[in-house]
């Protein structure tokens, strides 16, 4: 099935000579839920503008649904749907007029019926006569998005969506999105919370200094870059660690009363059961154990700092 | 041509009219009485006929075209500059609107309310001094004419301002001078010779001129040359509108 969005040798380079993105090159699955990830400045709002129409690329080519955003931008930006970081409303209309004039200028016909139910959704209903200044941060979010869904995309985006919104609001966006998903809506998200991707990403990609570093499934990049960790609490503290168990690169903690095991969770072996037989075999004992693994976040910085 | 989208972006300007009733309507209507109170009543009655005309019916043309020019530059200036000044314009770029369509959906809004606005002043007028229009189909042509031709250009100011003091800085520092000294409330006839040539360097002389012909059949100009400025400013908007959106000034970065 031919990608969604297809960004190829894409450049921003702006006017002040700051290089946006450098070269990107970028494919979106029909109906994935994509996380691009990276932290402030690192091109990723540039890289949804450019996409959506509203930053001019300096070099590269981008199609939505296979239209050309600039060729046959009609039908290419029909289908998009953008949510912007900022709460950018128009203040003094109400949440009807306003998502009724996101349809319009997306080019389809009034469809009460279809804007009731995206309000209903989002909980807005009840504040569709509502001024959007009278709302709260919050209800600014959820107005955005109700805009974006307003012609019906089958792409949306979502611009830092959890900027500045409570966890219940952040819970009904994740929710929200992924019953869009589910409905056949492309969902691509930028954030630098870790765990929104976590949470909800298929894939991910991650972005540094404008360009793209990585792309991959969320679970194989957590199983290829994650670490596992074995933790052994022991019954009596160590001061240091027998030589014959030079070999595990174990680490003391908690002043010796812990015991962490790093290993790799694509290793055939884990070296787990030959530790535990060679810690008996030392004569050291433990009292609890507990595996962790780490997290999104954890891989983020790793890959960040490998580029630094 | 994304016929939504256009009556989308007209219906919002139109709404935000409604909005500010007071403000778009009852204040230049206001004002235009004031102008007739004391040009009209207060010192028209000083006056002899000009060219024939009663001062107070002779002043009636420049009062709609200050109107005119002054209304459709805020309009259009302020229609496109607020979405730019609030960051919400960011939906209209990412629209499936050509700039064709965002220009019309603007401009046909802040010229319709200026339309409207002359017309209510003309009502306004005629409670005041009797009134006769010679060649009303010229009149409706100048009229519409001047209306869209300011507005695309307040359009270009909205585009060109990053600020509300560039907003107010053409229309209060250019637009209102050449009004009035475009023989709003005189004829050019009345100046002495050496500014009678200069006031022809006033392009605003050929709008009032051409707009008070078709009233009384008397201009300062030839109504040609009033057609032919008024043509030719709407050109030099309308491509300086083309050279904007192709590219992006002000909008994309």
């Amino acid at each position: 099935m031919p990608p969604i969005i297809s960004v190829t040798n894409l450049s921003k380079t702006y006017g002040s000579g700051f290089q946006a993105l450098r070269n990107v090159n970028l494919e979106i699955r029909r109906g994935e839920i994509f996380a691009l990830l990276g932290p402030n400045g690192a091109g990723k709002t540039t890289l949804i503008s450019a996409i959506c129409g509203i930053v001019r690329p300096s070099a590269g080519t981008i199609s939505a649904d296979g239209h050309d955003i600039v060729r046959d931008f009609r039908a290419a930006r029909a289908k998009i749907g953008l949510v912007p970081q900022e709460l950018t409303t128009d203040a003094f209309e109400t949440v009807w007029a306003t998502v009724n004039f996101s349809r319009g200028l997306f080019g389809r016909a009034p469809n009460p019926a279809y804007i009731k139910a995206t309000l209903k959704t989002l909980s807005l209903w009840d504040k569709k006569d509502s001024r959007i200044m009278t709302l709260s941060g919050g209800m600014k979010r959820r107005v955005l998005i109700a805009k974006a869904l307003s012609h019906e995309p089958q792409i949306l985006f979502l611009d830092e969506p959890s900027a500045g919104v409570d966890v219940e609001l952040r819970q009904d966006m994740w929710r929200l999105v992924r019953t869009l998903r589910d409905s056949g809506v492309t969902i691509i998200l930028t954030t630098h919370y870790i765990e929104e991707a976590e949470e909800m990403a298929d894939r991910v990609g991650v972005i540094s200094r404008g360009e793209i570093i990585l792309v991959e499934e969320k679970a194989e990049l957590m199983r290829k870059l994650g670490r596992k960790q074995l933790t052994l609490q022991l019954q009596a503290p160590l001061e240091r660690l027998p030589p014959a168990l030079d070999a595990y690169r174990l680490e003391l903690a908690r002043q010796g009363s812990e015991l962490v095991y790093t290993y790799d969770t694509q290793g055939e072996r884990t070296g787990i059961t030959a530790l535990l037989r060679d810690l008996a075999a030392a004569g050291i004992r433990f009292k609890d154990l507990q595996t962790s693994q780490s997290s999104l976040e954890d891989i983020f910085v790793g890959l960040l700092r490998e580029r630094a | 041509m994304n016929v939504h989208a256009v009556r989308a972006i007209y219906g919002f300007e139109m709404a935000r009219t409604r909005r500010t009733l007071l403000q778009s309507v009852v204040a230049p209507v206001i004002s235009t009485s004031l102008y007739f109170v004391v040009f009209g009543a207060a010192i028209g009655s000083r006056i002899s006929n000009v060219e024939g005309v009663p001062y107070g019916a002779f002043i009636v043309p420049g009062l709609v075209m200050l109107s005119l020019l002054t209304q459709s530059i805020a309009n259009a200036s302020f229609g496109i500059y607020f979405p730019r000044f609030s960051g919400t314009i960011y939906e209209i770029l990412s629209a499936p609107i050509s700039p064709f369509e965002i220009v019309l959906g603007y401009v046909g809004a802040a010229a319709t309310k200026s339309i409207a606005l002359g017309a209510i002043i003309l009502l306004t007028a005629s409670l005041f001094v009797p009134l006769r229009i010679e060649h009303p189909g010229w009149m409706a042509l100048f009229l519409v004419l001047t209306a869209a031709t300011f507005s695309l250009f307040g359009f270009i100011i909205g585009l060109w301002a990053d600020g509300f003091e560039k907003l107010q800085l053409v229309p209060l520092l250019v637009v209102t001078p050449l009004t009035f000294l475009g023989g709003s409330f005189y004829s050019v006839d009345m100046l002495p010779p050496a500014w009678q040539t200069v006031a022809l360097f006033n392009p605003v002389l050929y709008l009032v001129s051409g707009f008070r012909w078709s009233f009384f059949g008397q201009a300062d100009v030839s109504v040609g040359a009033s057609l032919g400025m008024t043509l030719a400013f709407l050109g030099g908007c309308l491509a300086l509108v083309t050279w904007m959106f192709r590219t992006g000034y002000r909008l994309k970065s």
